[in-house]
């Protein structure tokens, strides 16, 4: 499922519900709900949705990285990356349904 | 401080002008709505954020902690979260405007 494709699922969501909110609503809170998420990642303040999951900031320590090409030596500076934790909720029903279905063998 | 579902029901009010029960649900719904696509195996990409990908991961040996006594992990689908370069590159970024 693609951006465009879930701003779909919701305007036909709206539309179900008899909303006055068309596609165009849709749009622009998908578009404002992830660059919240996003700025607020990048300011280094954590993200917590009950039933969702949890988006946090990783530390990565410098390193003395090499160049794959040439083999020289990089120093590589320290960093913080995104990391998503997925909730109670999100991960039963992932797994859930697998289970139910039979498609892993156990 | 933490960004939760009422925060950004909030900013669905303050800025897309939708009244506060239309910002609640669609708050609610828009992360249904991932669920469900996730649920049905289906992978989410959002451009700019970032994607959710499924993996399945076969049973392997586990043990109690507390007893020691050996149980096996069985196999399972999890969910990861791959961060796109655009919101890689925002944190980087905040992180070395605070550095500097």
């Amino acid at each position: 499922m693609t951006k465009s494709e879930l701003i779909a699922r919701l305007a036909d969501r709206l539309a179900e519900r008899d909303s006055e909110l068309v596609y165009k609503d849709a749009e622009l809170a998908v578009k404002t709900i992830l660059d919240a998420m996003a700025s607020s990642l990048a300011r280094g303040q954590r993200i917590e949705i009950r039933g969702f999951g949890s988006f946090d900031l990783n530390y990565r320590p410098p390193r003395i990285g090499r160049n794959p090409k040439s083999g020289s030596s990089v120093s590589v500076p320290e960093k913080y990356v995104p990391h998503f934790k997925a909730g109670k909720e999100l991960r039963e029903r992932v797994d859930g349904t697998v289970r139910q279905n039979g498609e892993l063998a156990s | 401080m933490t960004l939760t579902k009422a925060e950004l029901a909030d900013l669905l009010f303050d800025l897309v002008g939708l009244n506060k029960r239309e910002a609640k649900d669609m708050v609610e719904t828009f992360f249904e709505e991932i669920r469900t696509a996730l649920e049905e195996g289906d992978s989410v990409k959002l451009s700019g954020f970032g994607n959710f990908q499924l993996r399945d991961k076969p049973q392997r040996p586990g043990r109690n902690p507390k007893t020691g006594e050996e149980i096996p992990i069985t196999a399972r689908r999890v969910v990861t979260f791959h961060a796109s370069q655009k919101l890689k590159g925002m944190v980087e970024q905040h992180h070395a405007d605070k550095q500097a």
